[in-house]
């Protein structure tokens, strides 16, 4: 994204939150949503823009799990591993997506198609185990589903 | 809408919306729950709303989209009102049929009804399932009565009369009602709220706060996201009340990020009453005003700690502090602050309407009113189930839940979160409340209930619950920090056949020293998984140390194979 593009961005997404430093959280959620990751410039332009230390945000966007500092591919992959979905086998519902993508968990495609990630726990748990891929939720997981439902996406 | 300037107008404004409602005709409730949204209850929802169209029944039918009635195993989950028609696992395909069958002729679809496993008879009512006739739905019923986007059907249901009842009692009189309900905490620790409450109301400071931990951390429990979900203006009716009981004018919802829908219909209840005149300036012209504000979380499961989340809530790292001084009087900003649990929130207006003298005759001595629990895992019934404090294990487990499914043995239940205990076979006669389940080494935390067979290796679980806890450990303590790492390391070891003698006896040095010198409850509850079950299933640590087996077959032992 150019340099301009992101400066707007930013800048759009503190105005919603008054440039109030407590919004933080907030703030970085939407700039991850409008860019898709959190660039280096991004978390420069909000600490900026808050008026807060750079090592504030960057402490702020890697203590949660929520935030990506590196780009991530079209359709983010959430493995739940919380416990209704462990003890019904999750694990190797995820082993079989890394051995079918051909990354570990937490990297992307080189096509930057998928991102593979795990999830604690997204409450669906009498569908367990649960894999949710952008904003379709796919229950009753298998590892032979996997290739299966990994065709559904472009 | 006109902002309500009295009690007055709230009634006027409830007896309005009654009158516009024909009780006798029929509407179709299709849950829209987090969970049912996993089955395409969207794309039911949707259909009956066209195909009510394209047959012209608009004047015969209304269609309602509800929050989460707790049934999640049967979902998409369709209710015919009034006459309680109870069709499961319904699909879009069956859509036409219901609406040409049911509304139109009056016939119940024998194939859509839940079949009592026990009986094997057909139940057609939704009361009559053995799964909810057991329950005590005071709170989680109202999902299935209301359309939690429409303020219109929580005033319906009788919503905000609390809330004016309350505004007409004194700060004073609402704690002492509260504190006489006996209502504790049901985000895990069970503080009496009505202490609390006097706590930080008796704080010196002008500005307080209020807070709703709506950051349910704890995998497997989903009651306060099914609460927010589908009915966020009893959250917002407790929230209120106890802001004028306290003095507080500034209320903030911390809302976990992976629950957009709890998000989102928190966000519309909030503008909603706003725009009746419940919230913001001058509530119901009574001179006190109070806002509330939505904060997203960022998916760390330590932010369910009142320290560390009021640190997020600043915009800071999640990071808990030292409690030498209560958050009830340095807190947010350092001001006193009122930290309740969603459950908690939503008890409220019920113990207002009804009364602390009806409230406490519900439940136990040390345990009052209800709960609601998750109840997931290998169990037949997946699903929300609210019973009265003091209801035993093998009552939730078997006649709600159903037992295990696929013919196995049950083995263990996991209480209380990944910070939980795994309570076994021999304890299932344990009646559930705040002190049972600590005597019994696990607690009550949000209400989660793992169910687990015999296929479930306890060693693999403790040693899932210290790998999920160390990687969730803020990283600000030593022991909580360092002490869970060398605890993943020892169980990892045990069950890839690494185990040696002493294994089980540094465990249990290493969690002593955890509970005493842990910085937060994370620390110091974070043993709880391996002190439970090496106290219940040590013969299982044992095989896997002294034989090298894993006597539920989960453990496959590959390093010690390769070599």
């Amino acid at each position: 994204m150019a340099a301009k593009q992101l400066k707007e961005k930013v800048g759009q997404v503190l105005e919603k939150y008054q440039r109030d430093k407590s919004a933080l959280i907030d703030i970085l959620h939407d700039t991850q949503s409008e860019i898709g990751y959190l660039p280096k410039e991004a978390l420069e332009e909000v600490g900026q823009g808050l008026g807060v230390p750079l090592s504030r945000v960057y402490s702020v966007a890697t203590f949660f799990k929520a935030f990506s500092l590196k780009p991530r591919g079209r359709h983010l992959i959430n493995v739940c591993l919380g416990t209704a979905c462990h003890v019904r086998g999750a694990d190797k519902v995820l082993e079989q997506m890394e051995k079918e993508l051909g990354i570990k968990t937490g990297g992307n495609t080189p096509d930057l198609k998928f991102t593979l990630d795990t999830v604690n726990c997204v409450g669906a748990c009498a569908l367990g185990p649960m894999v949710i891929i952008g904003e379709d939720y796919h229950g009753e997981m298998t590892p032979e589903k996997v290739s299966e439902v990994l065709k559904n996406y472009n | 809408m006109a902002k309500l300037k009295s009690p007055g107008e709230l009634e006027a404004l409830r007896s309005s919306i009654l009158k516009k409602r024909d009780p006798d005709k029929p509407c179709i409730t299709v849950c829209n729950g987090t969970g049912c949204q996993a089955y395409g209850s969207k794309n039911i929802a949707a259909a009956f709303q066209e195909e009510v169209k394209r047959q012209n029944l608009a004047a015969k039918v209304d269609v309602k989209t509800i929050g989460c009635p707790g049934f999640c195993e049967r979902g998409t989950l369709v209710v015919i009102k009034p006459k309680d028609i109870f069709y499961q696992r319904v699909r879009v395909k069956d859509v036409p049929e219901i609406l040409s069958e049911t509304i139109g002729k009056g016939n119940v679809i024998n194939r859509l009804l839940y079949t009592d496993r026990t009986t094997n008879v057909k139940v057609t009512q939704e009361g009559e399932v053995p799964f909810y006739k057991r329950q005590m739905r005071l709170i989680i019923g109202n999902n299935g009565l209301i359309d939690p986007t429409s303020i219109d059907d929580y005033l319906a249901i009788g919503g905000y009369t609390a809330l004016a009842k309350a505004l007409k009692m004194t700060p004073e009189q609402i704690i002492d009602e509260v504190k006489k309900s006996g209502l504790r905490g049901r985000g895990g620790a069970g503080f009496p709220t009505g202490s609390k409450w006097e706590t930080t109301r008796k704080a010196i400071g002008e500005t307080k706060y209020v807070i709703c931990n709506a950051d349910e951390g704890d995998p497997g429990a989903f009651m306060d996201r099914s609460l927010v979900e589908g009915n966020p203006h009893s959250i917002l009716e407790g929230m209120i009340i106890g802001a004028y009981a306290i003095g507080s004018h500034e209320g903030y919802i911390y809302i976990r990020n992976e629950y957009p829908m709890a998000v989102r219909h928190m966000r519309i209840a909030i503008e909603q009453a706003e725009a009746c005149g419940l919230l913001g300036e001058n509530i119901l012209g009574s001179g006190f005003s109070f806002t509330i504000k939505i904060k997203r979380g960022g998916g760390a499961f330590v932010c369910g700690e009142s320290t560390a989340l009021m640190a997020s809530l600043e915009g800071r790292v999640g990071e808990p502090r030292a409690k030498y001084i209560h958050t009830s009087e340095q807190g947010l900003w350092g001001k006193p602050s009122n930290l309740n649990n969603v459950e908690t929130w939503a008890n409220v207006p019920l113990i207002i309407n009804k009364g602390a003298d009806w409230y406490s005759r519900i439940g136990t001595e040390g345990s009052k009113g209800t709960k609601i629990f998750a109840l997931v895992g290998n169990i037949s019934n997946t699903g929300l189930v609210e019973v009265p404090m003091g209801t035993t294990l093998k009552e939730i487990v078997f006649d709600i839940g159903g037992g295990i499914p696929k013919g196995r043995k049950f083995k263990a239940v996991q209480t209380g979160g990944p910070s939980g205990g795994m309570i076994p076979e021999s304890l299932l006669d344990l009646s559930v409340d705040f002190d049972e389940l600590t005597r019994a080494g696990s607690m009550m935390g949000s209400g989660g209930m793992i169910v687990m067979d015999e296929k479930t290796c306890m060693v693999d679980m403790a040693r899932y619950y210290t790998t999920f806890l160390e990687g969730e450990s803020c990283g600000k303590c030593i022991p909580c920090r360092e002490g869970l790492r060398q605890m993943k390391y020892i169980l990892d070891g045990i069950t890839e056949g690494r185990g040696k003698e002493g294994d089980i006896e540094l465990l249990e040095e290493l969690s002593a020293t955890l509970i005493d010198a842990s910085l937060c409850a994370l620390g110091s509850t974070a043993p709880n998984p391996v002190m439970s079950t090496i106290r219940h299933f040590r013969n299982e640590y044992e095989a896997h140390i002294k034989e090298k087996k894993c006597p539920a077959g989960v453990c496959t032992f590959e390093a010690v194979k390769v070599k």
